[in-house]
This record gives C-alpha cells, structure tokens and sequence, in this order.
C-alpha cells in the first residue's frame, strides 16, 4: 500500500493483536463495511502491535483494536469492533447506511 | 486484588522486604528505604497535590543516582510539554532520554476525537508498556495518572479496571517497581477504587489551605510487609522538587555535650551557672512585645561569630538590615559577621508559606550553611498561621532535629501581656533552658526584668536582673530589693541616690574625725616636746650641780691633806692615803 495517496481516498490503518479470534472478526467486519461502502477502493494497513510496537507508541494507540482514519482528513479514531456500523460510518465521513 | 502467583517473588521466609530508594528527601526515611521493590505503589490525592512530580522524581532518581532506568508513562501530558515544565525543577528529562535512561511515553487520550464501536482492551498499552521497559531495560515504571482512562471511555470501567489489573499483575511478574497515580475520590482512596488492587504500598498526599496558607501533607497509608511511620508528614515542593520533611528520629539517643557556650552577656552568664548554656541545647526566650527578645538573641549570635562559629539567623519580623541597624543602637557590631561569611539571615514573611514549607526551607538551609548556632525569631510566628496542635508538633520536630544536629538553638516567643506563658507552653518543656523576659512596672515606667525560669543541668540563679539597654550593650544588674519590694529604674536610682547620700556623709564624718585626732596627736607631741625640754634643761642644770658639788669635795679634799701634813711632819710619815687618795675619811682615820 505504498502508493500515491489521494488526498480524497480512504486511508486507514487497523491495529489488531495478532491473530486473536476477536482480531480476526474485526478485520473481517472492517473489510465488508469497506468494500460495500468504498467500491472505488480504499487503503487498509494492518499492524500487529506485538510486531510494531514502536508504531503503537507513536500512534498514540492503547486500545485495540484500534482505527485510525488518516485521510480523508480530520483524522478519526476509532476504537472497537466495528458492531456499531453506523458509528463507524459516520466516523469514516460517510452518509448513514440508510441513505446508501 | 492482586494475584501472588504472578508476583513469584513471595515467600514465608523473607526476613527484609527489599526496597527501592526514591531520593525524595524524608521520604524514604519514614518508608525506612522507600518503595517496595518489584512492586507497583499506589500514589493518590487530589489534583495539584504533587503526585506527578513524586512518580517523576522517583524515575529520576532512580536514573541519576540509583543506576534504574524507568519508564513514564503519563497521561496528563504530552512528552514535550513534560520536558518543557520539568526543566524549571532542574529536571533534565530530554538528557536522561538521550542517555537511554529514561523514556517518556505520553499518552494523550483525546475523547472528542475517539469514536466507539464495539468491544475492545488495552492490550496496545501494556504493548507500550512492555516495549519501552525493554528498550532501556527499566527497572521502575511510573504511570501517571491511570484514572483518565476512566474518563476517555467513560462507558467500560468494568474493563478498564481488568485491563489496569492486568497491566499490574504484568508489572509485578516483570519485577518493575511502579508508581501508579491516582486521583482522590469523594469517600474513596481513588475516584475508580484502584486501591483494591494496588494493595502492596498506597501513599496519600494532600492539600489543604489552612487561613489562606496552603500546606501539603504525606502519608503512608499501608505498607503490606514493612514499618513505616504513620503520621502526616508535611512536604514541600521547591526548586529541587519535592522534599518531604525530613524526619527526625524522635528517640532520645541525641550525644549531649558537656561544653558550655557564652550567652555574650557576662551578666546571663553569671546567671547561668556562671558558665553560659550547654552546646546543642535550646533556649528560650520568651517575653512580651519591647522586651529586648531580639537583643538577647543576637548576643548570642555575637559570641558565637566572637567563636568562629557559623549562625543562621531566621527572622520572620525583621529584616536583615533592621536587625543590623537596630542591634548597631545597642552597641552590637553584626555586620562584621555578615560580611565574614559567619553570620546567615534568612528573613521571610510569615504570611508567605505555610508552616510546613518554611521548615522545610529551614532544614534546608540548615543543611546548606551547617551552623553552630541558629536562631528563630520568633518561634511564635511559626505557630501563628496555623492552629495549635500541628504547628506545635512541627516545632518540636524541629527542635528534636536540631538537637540530635548537636546545633544549639535560641527560640524566641512572644508572649501576651498576662502573666501565663501560653504561645510557649506547648514548646516549655522541650526546651533546655527558658528566660523569661519581663516588663516591671512601677513609679510610672517600665523596666524589663529577666529571670532564668529553668535551666536544665546547672545551677542556675533565681534572681530577677535588672536587664538594661544601652548604647554600650546589654547589663544585667541586680535588682535592689528594698523594703517595698523589687526597685528597678528610676527608683532603684533614686534609692541608690539616697544610699551613696548616706556613704558620702560617713565619709565626711570619717574625715573630721581623723582630722580631729591628728590634731590632738599634734598638740600631745608639742606638749611631750616641751617637756623634754624642761627636763633636759634640768638635767643640764643638775649636771652642772653635781659637777660642782664633785669640785667642791675634791678641793675640799686636798685641803684636808694639805693640814694633815702640817699636823705628822715630825712623825713617820706612812702615807696610805697615797694608795687611795680619794678617800679622805680613810687617811683621816690614820
């Protein structure tokens, strides 16, 4: 995911701990909401905070899983497994599920 | 709750609990060696009370002077801004980071910006956590404060409190001392209970405003495994951070000294057993406003500097410039000692700090200059912002410290105008030696009056003196008791007057009449002179007489002779009268 950013695109990056069942569900549940609201793509980066702690640290993280909407800007944190769908998506900028 | 298997380091056996020092000064002497080693310690009290400069002086310190790197994990700040405040305690965190032996982690958990969607934990702290702790391999961890993850997801405390239990019980397996802050709640220790699993070591801190004046307080509240003392201690947050005051062991196994010190007064002195106070005893002196409290003191201030001996002198009246002005007036030369580095001033208001910051600043600058001597003036002042009990038990820590320091301390205390003693009461029986300053009114004026009221481990007078001011210095003199009582002043002089009055007038008398006998001496000897000329013109005379008288028998004599011959010309002549020619009846008999 080393690609030109769009200012416009969705970047985000998913902190996750290992490869934890409750990690596991939330990938998946981040990669479904994505792909049926972002069907132009997105960028996904995921990190293992037992493999990069050191980005945990200058992230700013201390929960996971952990979101961090980058771009398109104000940056967003979200925290939690994404089974609130509509908090996520109005966190990620989007209009609510009803509407789409 | 915390869980001992994790710890792994428990055991019946254990005779000494290990401990990591903190190098907060008094803190780790009530601690007896400081926190629990291996261990986390709960730090609580309400906010400004100075529990983050405790956890950050405990990692300092353990960096600086105890070879322990340490972690800050702290939740109030960002690392920059942390750096930036702490740097005006002198904390140089950005070195200690570069040297790899601190790291700062600041966690700034901003709520409006976070968004919720469904389950999830810390495990990304305690990843922090553990990273950190292993890149400059820490010894201590701090994290400060642990409560605003409380607030940051305000919904979950059920899991934050397991998370926080986990990061704990983490700490503990790995062996790291911690502080852990907490912010105080309503009834609780803690605003979210965290005392329920911090259970090893909770420190309390406090703040309180007390007439305006803020005072802070320590206590150790439980110490699983280890004494410690139990009482609040008073701190203080200076230039060189906090400083816990320090505690002196109020066991009684201080050295006395035999060595005895002039007062710089003869006359308090002679008083004194004749020999002045003990080295490393307290004196009092109390009084009522005027009495000449300050004067005594800087007397004993002078004979020490006259010694060589270094003099911290606490004002909380005067300035430095008017205790040298006024002590000039009395013929007291201070400021030669000022300028020969042996005399200290250290002059405050005080309104300005609370009680326990100024003795604070007092042993500090105790510790700073090492003095011989040290005055407080007026010890009253000290107890005047607080009420009661507090500041008085600080004072006799103070005074216990001072003593077991071998520093002799003169205490001044002013006293109402009634005859009890009450500021001083509470400090009176701790003291060695006690003067007693006293107005004594009568015939219009008032004179001061001193008395020793107690002087442990000499004979002292129990004579009031007359203690009086001049341009020469103090004198004590003493008072002329008379038939209506105790005269000082005017009408101690006016009986003088009448005394020296009386002497004069013997003198007088004396004179006449040794004037009057050696006049009649002189008349005796004229007389005796006469006499013996009379008597030598008689013996002359009668001399004269018997020489004649003598002439006369002698002619006569040989007359006599002269006729004899005629009478025996014809006969034989047998003159024995020629063998002694002087006996004429003799001859005359032949």
């Amino acid at each position: 995911m080393t690609h030109e950013v769009a200012p416009d695109r969705l970047h985000l990056t998913l902190f996750i701990s290992g490869a934890s069942p409750a990690s596991t569900r939330a990938v998946r549940r981040l990669r479904d909401l994505c792909d049926r609201n972002y069907p132009d793509g997105y960028d996904l980066e995921i990190v293992d905070v037992y493999q990069q702690p050191a980005l945990v640290t200058s992230r700013g993280v201390v929960a996971v899983p952990t979101l961090i909407k980058d771009l398109p800007l104000p940056i967003r944190l979200l925290v939690g497994d994404f089974a609130d769908e509509s908090a996520v998506l109005t966190a990620l900028g989007l209009p609510e599920p009803t509407a789409a | 709750m915390t869980s001992p298997d994790v710890a792994g380091r428990g055991g019946p056996a254990r005779v000494m609990l290990p401990k990591s020092l903190t190098g907060i000064d008094g803190f780790d002497e009530i601690t007896e060696g400081g926190l629990p080693t291996g261990r986390p310690t709960l730090v609580c009290g309400p906010a400004g009370s100075g529990k983050s400069l405790f956890a950050l002086q405990f990692l300092v310190n353990g960096a600086t002077r105890y070879g322990e790197p340490g972690v800050f994990l702290t939740f109030e700040e960002a690392r920059d801004d942390l750096v930036a405040n702490t740097s005006s305690l002198g904390l140089d965190l950005a070195g200690l980071e570069r040297d790899g032996k601190l790291l700062i982690d600041g966690v700034t958990l901003q709520p409006e910006t976070i968004v919720e969607t469904g389950d999830f934990n810390l495990e990304a702290l305690m990843v922090r956590v553990a990273w950190a702790v292993e890149k400059i391999g820490a010894k201590r961890v701090a994290i400060d404060n642990v409560e605003s993850l409380f607030v940051t997801f305000a919904n979950r405390p059920a899991m934050i409190r397991s998370e926080l239990q986990r990061l704990f019980r983490w700490l503990k397996a790995n062996g790291l001392t911690a502080v852990i802050t907490g912010e105080r709640g309503v009834d609780t220790l803690t605003r979210h209970g965290m005392e329920e699993y911090l259970a090893d070591c909770v420190v309390l801190l406090d703040q309180r405003v007390v007439q305006e004046v803020t005072t802070r307080r320590l206590r150790v509240l439980k110490y699983r495994g280890s004494i410690h003392g139990t009482n609040e201690y008073p701190f203080l947050i200076g230039l060189d951070g906090m400083e816990v005051l320090p505690i002196t062991s109020l066991t009684m196994d201080q050295q006395v000294s035999d060595e005895r010190l002039s007062s710089g007064m003869p006359g308090l002195d002679e008083m004194l057993g004749g020999l002045g106070v003990f080295r490393a005893s307290s004196i009092l002196i109390s009084g009522t406003s005027g009495t000449g409290k300050t004067t005594l003191a800087a007397n004993f201030a002078n004979a020490a500097c006259e010694r060589g001996e270094r003099v911290l002198f606490f004002s909380f009246e005067e300035s430095p410039a008017e205790i040298l002005r006024n002590m000039a007036s009395v013929g007291l030369d201070l400021a030669r000692w000022v300028a020969a580095g042996l005399l200290h001033f250290h002059c405050e208001r005080p309104t300005t700090l609370g009680v326990e910051a100024r003795l604070v600043t007092m042993q500090r600058l105790i510790h700073q200059i090492a003095p011989m001597l040290v005055i407080i003036e007026p010890v009253s002042s000290l107890s005047s912002d607080t009420q009661g009990p507090d500041a008085s038990a600080m004072i006799v820590r103070q005074i216990h410290y001072l003593k077991s320091a071998g520093i002799t301390t003169v205490l001044t205390s002013l006293t109402g105008s009634g005859s009890g003693e009450p500021s001083a009461q509470h400090i009176s029986s701790l003291v060695d030696t006690w003067v007693l300053v006293r107005t004594l009114e009568g015939s219009g004026e008032r004179n001061r009056g001193l008395y020793v009221l107690k002087s442990r481990g000499m004979a002292h007078s129990n004579q009031i003196r007359e203690f009086i001011l001049s341009d020469n210095g103090v004198r004590l003199v003493p008072v002329y008791i008379g038939p209506a009582g105790v005269l000082t002043g005017s009408a101690r002089a006016a009986e003088e007057t009448i005394e020296r009055d009386i002497i004069a007038g013997l003198d007088e008398k004396a004179a006449q009449l040794a004037a009057a006998l050696e006049g009649r001496r002189e008349a005796v000897e004229a007389h005796v002179a006469a006499i013996r000329t009379d008597f030598e013109t008689e013996e002359s005379l009668t001399r004269r007489l018997v020489e004649t008288t003598e002439e006369r028998r002698v002619a006569l004599q040989s007359e006599r002779t002269a006729e004899g011959h005629k009478r025996t010309a014809a006969s034989t002549v047998n003159s024995p009268s020629r063998e002694r020619p002087g006996d004429p009846r003799e001859g005359a008999s032949r």
